[in-house]
């Protein structure tokens, strides 16, 4: 078990026959990824790695019975793509882009509150590297092989932060239950605390690892739901203690603008909400080792 | 990206909105001309830089004849302005927006976010003017009002005149307000603007005016706004960041001496904190991004180099998308072509790690291999520590 993602679940690749998606949606079947086919408008009919393309994602849902996509699209259409999922009636979606406008993501967030919360599609990211439930499935576009089966689920906003985590977990042997970006955009679909709450559920997660970043409001209010709700231990690292105010650092969402938005603050609200502080990127391995095995962590 | 306030007025009058009569002016004679142009007794001189906190820096002079204009012209031009927000260095100012005065009866804070709580645009607004939003958050936190836009209705007027109202305005002003705050949303939503300030707003002669104004656009959605792009004052920007984005890197200048190459904005953010803990001051960040090619690991070595305080060089690569092999090839080929004359820590990571290093030991024998992230951050804070001594 695992969350959002397993070995069984359909996906669709949407920009399936691009060159970024062709290459991904063909690491993703070399990892066991049940990729059932893909969606480009004006290529459907054609055969693609071996797998049907369509052209539009409802079509696809018709013929392949899909219940996930993932969407390759470039920024000025991604949104319509994710809209498009969104209504066809897939479940889970994983948007990679980079580079979506905001005022987009905002109509995005909008169109998918038309369906009732049980029909609702789950959206990560955009701007991130996916999901992986390793062992079994991934959809993003993260190096499979760092990644240990296990039962500890990592959440974050960055990719690569995310590999660094995973490996300094597998070099302990330490394995990942599933790992979920949600992406550096100021605007996105899941935030860290739906995250948790699926987690929170999930048997077979027994502990959760938050990356989190300087900008917006998510790690506080994460923290805050955790201290109310979450059985499970919560350790989190925030990036960013070196960021200067009002700078974008790389992630359109990485800036501290507001009051409560730095890391030395986000920080302090996740320590006072009782969690359990990663101090340093290098640490990601040792504190979960440390809290896994019980032993007390000097926060 | 940030524009002037001059531009911002220019895109808010196509909607309507009501401010004092200006215009632009880039030498004193031209300001004098502008003063004689507007008519009246009386006019404000305006720096225009990408700052607010102009008017407590000196950056806007009253003047009460046109050759004061001209004097005040002469002060600013060329120099540069040190504001709370702009750093130490301050910003250059080539431009100036010469301007009629009212009389200001009311000062009004108006701005316009987009909230990421709320994930809409949201719209706030205060009686108490001429302050910092941050300065009236925390002296008058109940004189602000606020709305959200629903992205699939749009702003309904009501919104505006519930704003209108809860400032205290009456009579006339009404709609005056609320055709300036509707005019203020087109604007926003048209342009993918990011921020949008008017402060203040003011209610002079039974009229609302525009008296300042300050805009940011989403970066994002510049592939559809090409004339917000002709915007750009690179004048503004800091040299090294201008550099940089010029060649698709994403960099953001800081005060160390420790350069920094890393992919992945994350990790970048998290190796600058590693390198702060190990007792070091970054110099940048710079996201190398997916598909690191040999030419754009050179090219990113041109651009840390551009910063001439950079004593070290730190690469941190965890590859995904990314390959080890191909950036040791990059970094190889960039002490060849680059000519990198600092000290040079490389950590490498995930995707054909073992072929990197080979060809690493192989082709750059000088460079310094870190296995792990604390070892990186160690290292090139050694390496710094060593440089600074030699120096002294």
């Amino acid at each position: 078990m695992s969350i959002l993602l397993n070995k069984n679940t359909k996906v669709l690749v949407q920009g399936f026959t691009g060159k970024i998606g062709t290459f991904h949606a063909q690491e993703m079947m070399d990892y066991g990824t049940n990729v059932v086919g893909g969606v480009t408008p004006g290529k459907g009919g054609a055969m693609h790695l071996g797998k049907p393309v369509f052209n539009t994602v409802r079509g696809a849902v018709q013929e392949t019975g899909a219940e996930a996509s993932i969407v390759f699209v470039p920024p000025p259409f991604a949104a319509d793509s994710i809209m498009e999922a969104a209504d066809a009636g897939i479940k889970y979606c994983v948007c990679i882009t980079d580079g979506i406008p905001a005022q987009d993501m905002m109509r995005v967030k909008r169109y998918m509150r038309r369906y009732k919360k049980e029909d609702r599609m789950i959206l990560t990211g955009p701007n991130c590297a996916g999901s992986i439930t390793p062992g079994e499935a991934m959809m993003g576009i993260m190096p499979g092989h760092i990644y240990m089966p296990g039962r500890v689920g990592i959440v974050g906003r960055s990719g690569t932060l995310g590999y660094e985590a995973a490996s300094q977990m597998k070099a302990r042997g330490i394995g990942v239950s599933t790992s979920i970006g949600i992406g550096g955009d100021p605007i996105n679909g899941f935030s860290f605390r739906d995250c948790l709450e699926l987690f929170n559920n999930d048997p077979n997660t027994d502990a959760v690892v938050m990356i989190g970043e300087i900008g917006g409001p998510q790690e506080a209010e994460a923290a805050e739901w955790a201290r109310d709700n979450m059985k499970k231990p919560l350790m989190a690292y925030v990036a960013g203690l070196s960021a200067p105010k009002g700078k974008r650092m790389g992630h359109a969402g990485a800036i501290v603008s507001a009051f409560g938005e730095s890391a030395q603050e986000k920080v302090e609200i996740i320590r006072e909400a009782g969690h359990t502080i990663v101090p340093n990127p290098a640490a990601f391995g040792e504190i979960v080792e440390a809290v896994l095995t019980g032993k007390k962590v000097a926060a | 990206m940030d524009i002037h306030e001059y531009q911002a007025k220019e895109l808010l009058a196509t909607q309507g909105i009501r401010m004092p009569r200006g215009g632009l002016a880039y030498s004193p004679e031209q300001a004098a001309y502008r003063a004689t142009e507007i008519g009246g007794e009386a006019w404000v001189v305006k720096a225009q830089i990408h700052s607010g906190a102009r008017g407590k820096a000196g950056g806007i002079i009253l003047c009460r004849s046109e050759k004061e204009v001209e004097e005040a012209a002469e002060k600013l031009l060329g120099c540069r302005l040190v504001t709370h927000q702009t750093g130490p260095q301050g910003k250059l100012v080539n431009r100036l927006y010469i301007e009629e005065t009212v009389p200001i009866e009311r000062e009004i804070y108006l701005g316009f976010v987009l909230d990421r709580k709320e994930e809409r645009i949201m719209i706030v607004a205060s009686g108490s003017g001429g302050m910092e939003i941050e300065e009236i958050a925390e002296k008058e936190p109940d004189s602000l009002v606020r709305q959200t836009v629903d992205p699939g209705l749009g702003m309904q007027e009501f919104q505006a005149r519930e704003i209108a109202f809860g400032l205290g305005l009456e009579g006339k002003l009404i709609g005056k307000a609320v055709r300036t705050i509707m005019g203020c949303y087109r604007v926003f939503r048209d342009f993918d603007a990011s921020m949008l300030e008017i402060n203040p707003l003011v209610v002079a002669n039974d009229e609302v005016y525009a008296l300042d104004c300050k805009m940011s656009f989403d970066e994002n959605a510049t592939f559809r706004r090409p004339e917000i792009m002709e915007l750009r004052d690179k004048s503004q920007e800091d040299p090294r960041e201008t550099f940089a984005s010029d060649r698709g890197l994403s960099y953001v200048g800081l005060d160390g001496e420790i350069g920094c190459i890393i992919n992945g904005a994350g990790l970048a953010m998290a190796t600058l904190d590693m390198i702060k803990i190990a007792g070091g001051e970054p110099a940048n960040f710079l996201d190398i991004g997916g598909g690191a090619s040999p030419e754009r690991v050179a090219k990113s070595f041109r651009a840390v180099l551009q910063d001439k305080n950079v004593k070290v060089i730190l690469v941190n690569i965890f590859a995904g998308i990314n390959r080890c092999d191909w950036v040791a090839e990059g970094v190889a080929k960039a002490l060849d072509e680059v000519g990198v004359d600092v000290p040079l820590v490389v950590r490498l990571s995930g995707t054909k790690v073992e072929e990197g290093k080979k060809i690493l030991a192989e082709k750059a024998p000088t460079v310094i291999v870190a296995d792990t992230l604390a070892e990186a951050a160690e290292y090139s804070v050694a390496e710094w520590k060593k440089a600074t001594k030699a120096a002294a």
